[in-house]
């Protein structure tokens, strides 16, 4: 079988383990109907506000921060394939690049985006 | 080495001679995901009770041994139990998002595991960008995480949710990087070319100490990657109650309980795939009657050992290390894991180019 097809075969091997587990869990669980059970769980007490709000900003930042770095290590994978074969040049080559990166980690670190506060 | 492609050549040509080619495709493709379900519910079911285990073992208790000779029908007993609980959802969720987020989790975990070289000849997806895809996939469990979190609508699924995608999404970095610097060493990104070039010595004993380190990080890293062990903060039960998967009930919360433990699972295959060789036996070049003895053990033995191995060492780090706040862990990863990283890939790449191993 060709690589594609059996990508598509693990693929639907994992959404029918769900498909069929909830539909086994369906038939086989009982189900009662009680007001209370639909009431998010908070220690007991009545949820006070909503809970779709606002969160940290710290967590924005290092998501934007992982992107940076993500992207980057994306560029490094064709370049560490053939690293083997063009030698010196490619290291020298790639230095300038690890350069940039590592001047946008100091930087990040330099203005305190790796701390939490 | 007993190659089992012999098998699958052999089952392959069988079902030529007798079926259509499209009905062939057809049946191969229900084998190969039965045999997937079933290794997948198997490795879950064993690593529940192995946990547990191992868990008893480290606080001087028993563990579980009421169900079954030694507790070994725990896990099948705990499984039946979650398929007759009740499948509740909060009325203010998103009842579409709180449906789909454990499909994200499992299919992320299935398509990785379908990754993995379970002996030779056993790979089931096996592309040219190999490592490349397992990282590309195993990225889509942080979103069902997030997901999770934000659509159950509870203020302790939200935090959950959050410290575990900023948690997951630090150390992938140094997850890439360490997978990278064994890409540079290696050359390829193909599964079964990375296992082939580890033949007469695996990575971790030929690629010096930069390999040790890459090794190191990856263990650490992937540990957070799991949320298990010190890094198990976005479930924190004395804060969080149960962290991302509080408004699970019944097998919808199953599923994030086995695709935890299958991440564990997959982690340790990728280190040992990476680091010790996959299947490959121990070889040592030049001890020839070694190296004989050594194919005679199954290459399918040598990958679940080595996995079990860095399996213990990872339930060992759960039990032995306090949890991190938040701001060490963030501290942790982006001033230490992540400048050692990016250095130890530069010393790979000057070994390698300067043709410093062995």
């Amino acid at each position: 079988m060709s690589n594609l097809s059996l990508l598509v075969v693990v693929f639907l091997t994992g959404i029918s383990l769900v498909a069929a587990a909830i539909a086994m869990a369906k038939l086989l669980a009982p189900r009662t109907f009680n007001p209370q059970k639909g009431e998010p769980y908070e220690c007991g007490i009545p949820t006070r506000g909503g809970s779709w709000m606002q969160f940290r900003v710290g967590y924005y930042l290092f998501a934007i921060l992982f992107l940076m770095f993500d992207v980057e290590t994306v560029f490094l994978f064709p370049w560490a394939v053939l690293v083997r074969d063009l030698g010196a040049s490619a290291l020298v080559s790639v230095s300038f690049f690890f350069g940039v990166l590592v001047l946008g980690l100091a930087y990040a670190w330099k203005k305190g985006a790796l701390e939490w506060k | 080495m007993f190659d089992f492609s012999a098998i699958t050549i052999w089952i392959d040509q069988l079902l030529r001679s007798v079926m259509a080619p499209w009905a062939v495709v057809l049946v191969e493709g229900v084998i190969i995901g039965v045999v997937l379900l079933l290794l997948y519910a198997l490795i879950a079911l064993a690593l529940i009770y192995a946990e547990r285990k191992i868990c008893a073992f480290f606080q001087c208790r028993y563990g579980p041994n009421r169900v079954g000779p030694l507790g070994l029908l725990q896990p099948i007993a705990d499984m039946l139990k979650m398929l007759i609980k009740e499948i509740i959802s909060v009325d203010k969720s998103d009842k579409f998002l709180y449906g789909l987020a454990p499909f994200l989790v499992i299919l992320s975990s299935m398509l990785t595991f379908g990754c993995m070289p379970f002996g030779n000849g056993l790979l089931t997806l096996d592309f040219n960008i190999g490592v490349f895809f397992i990282m590309a996939v195993s990225s889509i469990g942080v979103l069902g995480i997030l997901l999770a979190g934000w659509s159950s609508n509870n203020k302790f699924t939200l935090i959950g949710a959050m410290r575990s995608g900023a948690q997951m999404i630090s150390y992938e970095l140094s997850i890439g990087l360490s997978i990278l610097s064994v890409v540079v060493y290696a050359g390829t990104m193909q599964t079964s070319q990375i296992i082939a070039a580890q033949e007469n010595a695996w990575f971790i004993f030929t690629g010096h100490i930069p390999m040790w380190i890459a090794f190191i990080i990856y263990l650490i890293a992937g540990t957070a990657e799991t949320n298990r062990g010190p890094f198990d903060l976005p479930e924190a039960e004395s804060e969080l109650t149960a962290g991302y998967h509080t408004e699970y009930s019944g097998m919808h919360f199953g599923f994030y309980y086995l695709a935890e433990y299958l991440n564990m699972f997959i982690v340790s295959g990728i280190a040992s795939l990476l680091f010790l060789g996959g299947w490959m036996p121990l070889h040592i070049p030049g001890w020839e009657a070694f190296n004989n003895v050594m194919n005679y053990i199954p290459s399918v033995i040598w990958f679940f050992g080595k996995t079990a191995i860095i399996m213990f060492i990872i339930m060992w780090f759960k039990w032995t290390f306090p949890r991190l706040r938040i701001d060490q862990l963030i501290k942790f990863e982006w001033k230490y894991l992540l400048p050692i990283g990016l250095f130890n890939l530069l010393l790979v790449t000057i070994m390698v180019v300067m043709g410093w191993h062995f």
